[in-house]
């Protein structure tokens, strides 16, 4: 059986669907099987960030309505054999999911995949708590700015009651994704350091993604970033946050500080 | 029109418990009113000045079988101040009002007056048969707390009107916790805290570090802006006295 991730934040706009796709393809890279779920039904983004937009025909809410079989729904990605998206509806709104249809679909996800990853709307209604609903793991999207951190702190608070394994007593492993993170800015003091936020936050810390432009190119060109420029500073990040996800134990490093370090290196050997 | 504040203070509201006994009928009624009126003739004016209110939780009855055992009760000189487990739909503006959230407390004990045969006592409460001997049953309330082991996040509020909160953790900007007691924070507080919500001046909120967005102390309330700006971040003692929240760093 698969593990399920929910990527969630409760605020909009700081790189949920991003980092979806980014970590799907680093763990589609360690050749394990992976599903990508959209569900921001009526905005889904995922597919234009996969590179898929053109190859839609039937999406998560006809298989939730049974119009179409899973197997017809799921798109392979075309660089990677081992990746495929569930896309959301464009057409329809957040009503259209069920509880039980979400329910059978995630279950028939986990039989064929080593990994399930959502990608949960912003907010805290319906949308986003149907996607956190059936999760294992949840990877907590923040920004280091205080909207976001707060956010983020509601849904940790509504992945401990809201979720299935909550209600059946069991605990959520839950992980903090920090990203546009920019270590310049917080050392002035402009955004939350990395422990202002965790202090806050009080969860495990699953990686620091950099800000970088490399993240926005890769989203236009319709590719996840651990695809198309793998050796960037964010696909690095992801890439180790990918492998601490699947149980490695690598330790983190603050962008911005390890450059600090060969800085001074090259500048002595320069004088 | 123009409004005239002639007063600036707001109005204090506060939540407050109080005993009182609790009637649970069942089927059929007129044997349990048989019942009732057994007990009424052992001790005459128990019902008499208590606030008594009426479970119907447990019974299937209509709107007009509750209006009619309400009136039997009323001609039985037993006022119900509110009824428990009933169905909006059984419930008219007449009826007494809604109530819910009851806790439970010990057997209310209803003291005879002359002492009856053993097998009559099991009425609706427990019959001490020797009232004279009895002295005054002895209330002592059980100091009540409530732990939590981990942060309270933001948008959860946690109440608890019985007595002490102690949170290992933090409570984050925009979650809320109200006890009937104090309140301990092993951790920083930044959202708010109010201790002493039913009543009860001595109450005292301790947290490790404070970032709090308003705090309060039976019904007096201090907003972030009105704090002392040398609290924040030091482990405080928030106390009242008198009408003010006094404030002591720790350590």
């Amino acid at each position: 059986m698969g593990k399920v991730i929910v990527v969630t934040s409760g605020k909009g706009g700081v790189g949920k669907t991003t980092s979806t796709a980014a970590l799907g393809a680093a763990l589609a890279q360690r050749n394990e099987k992976v599903a990508v779920v959209d569900f921001d039904v009526g905005l889904r983004n995922l597919d234009l960030v996969m590179g898929a937009e053109r190859r839609v025909v039937y999406d998560l809410v006809n298989v939730i309505n049974g119009d179409a079989k899973l197997p017809q729904a799921l798109i392979r990605d075309k660089r990677l054999d081992t990746l495929f998206l569930l896309p959301a509806s464009q057409t329809r709104d957040k009503d259209a999911l069920t509880e039980e249809g979400v329910e059978r679909v995630i279950g028939e996800l986990k039989k064929y995949f080593d990994w399930v990853i959502c990608d949960s709307p912003a907010g805290i209604e319906k949308g986003a708590t149907l996607a956190m609903r059936h999760a294992d793991v949840a990877v907590v999207v923040t920004n280091p700015e205080v909207s976001s951190v707060r956010d983020s702190d509601r849904i940790i608070g509504m992945l401990d009651s809201k979720t299935l394994k909550a209600e059946n007593g069991e605990r959520m492993e839950k992980h903090l994704l920090l990203t546009r993170y920019d270590s310049v800015r917080a050392e002035r003091g402009d955004m939350l350091k990395v422990d202002d936020v965790l202090e806050i936050l009080s969860i495990p810390l699953l990686g620091i993604i950099p800000e970088s432009t490399d993240v926005l190119k890769a989203s236009n060109l319709g590719a996840p970033v651990t695809l198309s420029d793998a050796r960037s500073a964010p696909a690095q990040a992801y890439f180790e946050a990918a492998r601490r996800l699947a149980g490695e134990i690598v330790p983190v490093t603050v962008p911005g500080e390890k450059r600090g370090i060969f800085g001074k290196l090259f500048g002595r050997k320069a004088a | 029109m123009t409004k005239v504040l002639t007063d600036a203070r707001s109005i204090r509201i506060k939540g407050r418990s109080f005993l009182a006994v609790v009637l649970s009928p069942d089927l059929p009624l007129d044997q349990w009113l048989e019942r009732l009126d057994d007990l009424a003739a052992r001790s005459a004016g128990f019902f008499l000045d208590r606030p008594v209110v009426l479970d119907v939780s447990e019974l299937s009855i209509k709107k007009a079988e509750l209006k009619q055992l309400i009136d039997d009760l009323a001609a039985r000189k037993v006022r119900i101040m509110g009824i428990e487990g009933a169905r909006p739909s059984q419930l008219t503006p007449e009826m007494p009002p809604a109530m819910k959230g009851g806790k439970p407390a010990s057997d209310v004990e209803v003291t005879a007056q002359e002492p009856e045969t053993e097998a009559e006592a099991d009425v609706a409460a427990t019959v001490s048969p020797a009232p004279q001997r009895q002295e005054a049953p002895q209330v002592r309330a059980i100091p009540q707390s409530l732990t939590i082991d981990e942060p309270v996040r933001s948008g959860q509020s946690i109440i608890f009107p019985e007595g002490d909160i102690t949170i290992v953790g933090s409570v984050a900007s925009g979650a809320e916790v109200i006890a009937g007691g104090s309140i301990h924070i092993y951790g920083t507080l930044r959202g708010r805290a109010m201790a002493g919500s039913i009543g009860n001046s001595n109450a005292r909120i301790f947290c490790r570090r404070l970032e709090a967005e308003l705090i309060a102390i039976d019904g007096i309330y201090k907003m972030a802006e009105d704090m002392d700006s040398s609290l924040r971040g030091h482990a405080v003692q928030l106390s009242l006295e008198g009408e003010t929240i006094m404030a002591d760093v720790l350590f």
